[in-house]
């Protein structure tokens, strides 16, 4: 039995089957409808993510499995006092799989030590979120066609920003890749990050403070957002949250196929305007999501694989 | 100078830097044992100029990851009738369980207690140790 707690626990190749298999069902979601029907998906929401709660689900529904699940902690018995080993121990006799989110780093693989069911990490805390990188592998695999040979602009937040930690770990595996890493200073990548991954790695970068100059160098621009509840400091944050607001204005240094990526929500970091913008594909990142979700539910309950 | 006769049967703990004894004798529970326990302060030693060193005085078992963990260039002489039978040679433990906590205010260990405080070993040459849960490096 496998769990999914960090982007790398696949492997370059067992990533590459299961964006496969995403791939495949994204082409042919019918195929699929009934792979998980009789198995049940617990959705272990400790802090509200309408998002990623509703993908999951979505997920295991289109594969004609069932959801069941709590979407804050006050609604389940951690309100109560009982420990996520507890918990998970009893949701192991209920449900087939199950997906966490908590707001403390470590709770998922704390559960997965515990569980008897696959266990995967829906966020913990700013940790790791290794289905949002699944998510983000998927959307430029689908769209550029390829993993390899990508210059990729990382914009905004880059020093709190778990997608953007979790994105360089699972790219850096794959061969020429170039980082831009755009933001102020504040709030630039961690030094272990540097040291230890890109360094390590011998990946070319550069961080720069000026979108405008980094856009015609881009196949990828990942926008984060500046999130609120990293700072301690609410005057930081006022300050910081629009260094970076990218505009049609802006869009026209990028390239024809530059691809826009967020992992959303967006606050105003994306202009609404650039919505039309064929290169925006923000929203099909989410949809895509989905797919990914449904490929690591197949993956890990080991049903309808070939 | 300072005399403590030798031991006939435990371990002689050589080589601690000086001034770390008490933190030796705080991690290895020595303050449970019944038997006889010698520190000596900064006794003088021509490798490291002032060294501490503890002797213990009959059976027990001794906890070496967490003397590794330490200072892996400690000494531990295992001493049998009256003579050292065994020089443990000390590495840095792949884990190390419940010695250190993590501080990590956003770490699962804060908020749930029976939960071990598990570190493990990242990178020797800098001798980091990472929590298992939120990979917060122990400084």
């Amino acid at each position: 039995m496998r769990h999914l707690i960090s982007p790398l626990d696949f492997s370059v190749d067992e990533t590459n089957q299961l964006l496969a298999l995403a791939e495949d069902i994204a082409s042919d979601p019918k195929k699929y409808s009934k792979v998980c029907r009789g198995k049940k998906l617990a959705t272990l929401f400790y802090e509200p993510s309408t998002r990623t709660r509703l993908s999951f689900e979505a997920a295991m529904l289109n594969l004609g499995g069932s959801v069941l699940g709590f979407s804050s902690a006050d609604s389940s018995s951690a309100a109560k006092g009982e420990s996520v080993a507890d918990t998970i121990r009893v949701i192991s006799g209920y449900a087939d799989i199950a997906a966490m989110r908590h707001p403390k780093e470590g709770a998922p693989y704390v559960a997965s030590l515990h569980s008897t069911i696959p266990v995967i990490n829906a966020g913990d805390g700013g940790h790791q979120h290794p289905t949002q990188t699944l998510t983000d592998l998927l959307t430029i695999h689908s769209l550029k066609g390829r993993l390899d040979h990508l210059t990729i602009g990382l914009c905004g937040d880059l020093k709190f920003g778990r997608t953007v930690h979790s994105l360089i770990n699972a790219l850096v595996r794959y061969p020429n890749i170039r980082f831009v890493m755009i933001s102020p200073e504040e709030l630039r990548i961690p030094t272990y990050i540097r040291k230890e991954v890109l360094d390590d790695h011998h990946i070319p970068y550069e961080e720069v403070e000026s979108l405008e100059d980094a856009m015609p160098k881009l196949d990828i621009l990942y926008m984060t957002r500046v999130q609120k509840e990293r700072f301690f400091n609410e005057e930081d944050y006022i300050r910081l949250k629009d260094r970076y607001i990218l505009d049609p204005a802006k869009m026209k240094y990028a390239r024809e196929d530059m691809l826009v990526l967020h992992p959303l929500p967006r606050v105003n970091e994306i202009s609404v305007e650039v919505d039309k913008d064929p290169r925006a594909a923000y929203f099909k990142q989410a949809q895509l999501g989905v797919y990914a979700r449904m490929a690591l539910i197949m993956t890990l309950l080991e049903v309808g694989l070939c | 100078m300072l005399s403590i006769s030798g031991i006939d049967e435990g371990y002689v703990i050589d080589h601690i830097q000086a001034g770390r004894s008490m933190d030796i004798y705080k991690y290895l529970k020595l303050e449970k044992l019944d038997c006889q326990v010698a520190i000596i302060k900064n006794a003088s030693s021509s490798k490291m100029g002032k060294k501490d060193i503890i002797k213990i005085q009959g059976p027990m078992a001794l906890d070496l990851d967490i003397l590794g963990f330490i200072d892996n260039h400690i000494t531990v002489n295992v001493i049998h009738g009256g003579k050292i039978v065994e020089k443990k040679n000390l590495k840095l433990p792949e884990t190390v369980t419940n010695v250190i906590k993590c501080k990590n205010p956003r770490c699962i260990t804060s908020i749930e207690q029976e939960i071990p405080h598990i570190f493990k070993l990242t990178d020797a040459s800098t001798r980091t140790y990472r929590c298992i849960y939120c990979e917060e490096k122990f400084k």
